[in-house]
């Protein structure tokens, strides 16, 4: 048996006396299409934040593919291969969309501290980046600012530039959030077309989107992991409508 | 990776990104406008001088504050550091060749930088703020109490520098080599520091600049590419410093103070900062200004000063060539920003 993709054993983050992750024991394996889910506060973010290395574990775990990366630091954590995007828009919002996409790719490629080259002049970062923009269908947008573009297509860019990073492990943190209901049919395509080589931890409380994506769901209550299983499974538990989907349900 | 059925260099978002550092039709204005003025004003090139002096000082600013995003007010350190590494090889008697002693300068300068660099970077913002201005007035009291080397208060004077390339004197009332020594280094460092901003690692501190946490979450090495950017920074301000000292034949406690490194920011608002130009665009006005309200006012002239910077402040962030940026956007609105 080979060990999982991403894993967690035990993994503990108290801010305080708030245990913001409590002993999370959680799998996610090649090529998944995984989602974590919970009520507001359930420490999913935090969850996010431990991953990718942004804020340390008080205590437990994190191996990929088997090796311990609990120690390892952020950047060197994306070089392995693990890309997050964020829950808000967090964009270079001055810049085109082309050059926002193509920091991120030649950060991967290595090409980000030559000094003396032109940027522009990069061909291969940026033809790898103009045909990120076109699988996402944003080509037309390519010369605009981030700050010109509607919060549906920034959303996108969040993806793409996740995407140009070539992760193996994607952790997508509400990447409908304040989308339209117009648009976000966009971002669900553009999900759904995703490399299936790729595992992906989506995180929201959009059940429509969890529903229809998700193989399997993890659900958090408290900093805690609550249950696991299938979709029909989460769907059919009732102490899981209890906590979370019966509030949804009676909202 | 599989190539692309379409050619993606032709889309004109990528035509823009592959052309943007090209030099553009205006670019060699500034530089016209430097050597009509040797031929000029041949009694104003001490002002000249100091002037270039300035705007190569304010360059240095520029890439980390305008690209880097690093906030400071202590730039005079390393502009000291360079002045005084000329100034006391030259007194004691160990080195007076003015192009090395430059390249010495920086290496000094970027030593002090990447030092103090590694330090102060782990903090950001007001603190940042707070601790390169605390650096800068530890360096001077240095300077200050260590005065059997730097003089002390008093400084160093007559320093013994070379000709320049083995033949041209530095002449201290006619200083017409110090003019076009100073000119031809700021062309170097200008080119360089052009170079630099348009590169990726350029591009990747303006990321920096505009969002250190997507930075992050990208992979890039912040702290280090912020470190490097400030040696580098501290290395041209060490060659400002130490051309300073060259062309004046002198030293004192001013090259290291907050007056220096207060001016140079000021300049660079005012010019409008993250533009290159800014540093050539404020340089000029700030001396022009200066000039013309000490004249009309000579008692209180920088009260005016102050007025124009609180007046940019809340109405024209990006500085003069931001108005001119946006003046001549209206002028073409369907131009290719």
């Amino acid at each position: 048996m080979t060990a999982p993709l991403l894993e967690t054993r035990a993994l503990c983050r108290n801010f305080g006396a708030l245990a913001a992750a409590r002993d999370v024991d959680f799998r996610l394996e090649t090529g998944a299409r995984h989602a974590l889910i919970g009520p507001n506060g359930a420490g999913k973010t935090t969850f996010v934040n431990l991953i990718t290395g942004v804020i340390p574990p008080t205590s437990g775990v994190i191996l990929m593919k088997g090796r311990d990366i609990t120690k390892i630091a952020q950047a060197q954590r994306v070089k392995l291969g693990i890309a997050r995007t964020f829950q808000i828009n967090r964009l270079f919002r001055r810049l085109s969309v082309l050059e926002n996409v193509c920091i991120a790719v030649a950060e991967r490629a290595g090409a980000a501290s030559s000094m003396f080259r032109p940027a522009g002049t990069r061909r291969d970062v940026v033809e790898e980046a103009m045909h990120l923009l076109e699988t996402l269908r944003l080509t037309a947008d390519a010369s605009r600012r981030i700050s010109e573009l509607p919060y549906g297509r920034q959303r996108l860019v969040e993806l793409a530039i996740a995407l140009g990073l070539k992760p193996e492990v994607l952790l997508l943190d509400e990447p409908a959030a304040g989308v339209p209901s117009a648009e976000s049919h966009i971002i669900l395509d553009a999900i759904d077309s995703l490399p299936r080589d790729i595992g992906v931890l989506i995180i929201d409380h959009d059940m429509d989107l969890v529903f229809r994506f998700a193989e399997r769901i993890t659900v958090m209550v408290s900093g805690a992991v609550f249950a696991t299983g299938s979709p029909r499974e989460i769907g059919a538990d009732t102490n899981v409508r209890a906590v979370y989907l019966g509030q949804a349900g009676r909202a | 990776m599989t190539a692309p059925a379409v050619r993606w260099s032709e889309h004109p978002a990528a035509v823009a990104l592959a052309g943007r550092h090209r030099v553009r039709a205006w670019e060699p204005i500034p530089w016209i406008l430097a050597l009509a003025f040797y031929f000029l004003f041949p009694k104003y090139l001490g002002f000249g001088t100091e002037l270039l002096i300035t705007v190569l000082f304010a360059i240095s600013l520029d890439l980390v504050l305008g690209y880097a995003g690093i906030v400071t007010l202590g730039q005079a350190a390393f502009f000291g550091a360079g002045a005084y590494t000329v100034g006391i090889l030259a007194k004691r008697g160990i080195w007076y060749e003015p192009i090395t002693g430059l390249i010495l300068a920086a290496a000094v300068a970027a030593v002090v930088g990447l030092g103090s660099g590694l330090v102060l970077l782990r903090t950001q913002g007001l603190t940042l703020l707070m601790l390169t201005l605390c650096t800068m007035a530890l360096l001077e009291e240095a300077a200050n109490l260590a005065h059997e080397y730097t003089g002390g208060f008093d400084g160093l004077d007559s320093l013994p520098i070379a000709p320049l390339l083995g033949v041209f004197e530095f002449n201290p009332l006619y200083p017409k080599t110090q003019y076009l020594y100073v000119l031809s280094v700021l062309f170097v460092c200008f080119v360089f520091v052009r170079t630099l901003v348009y590169s990726p690692f350029g591009q990747s501190l303006t990321g920096i600049r505009e969002n250190t946490l997507r930075m992050h979450a990208v992979g890039a090495p912040v702290r280090s590419r912020l470190v490097l950017c400030y040696a580098l920074s501290a290395a041209i301000a060490g060659v400002a410093g130490g051309i300073w000292a060259q062309a004046n034949a002198y030293v004192n406690l001013g090259t290291l103070g907050l007056d220096r490194a207060a001016t140079v920011l000021i300049i660079l608002v005012l010019g409008g900062y993250g533009r290159l130009y800014g540093a050539f665009v404020g340089a000029v006005a700030y001396m022009a200004l200066s000039h013309f309200l000490s004249k009309i006012y000579p008692t209180a002239w920088q009260l005016g000063l102050g007025l124009l910077l609180v007046v940019i402040a809340l109405f024209a962030r990006n500085g003069i060539l931001g108005i001119v940026e946006a003046a001549a956007r209206r002028l073409r609105p369907r131009a290719t920003s």
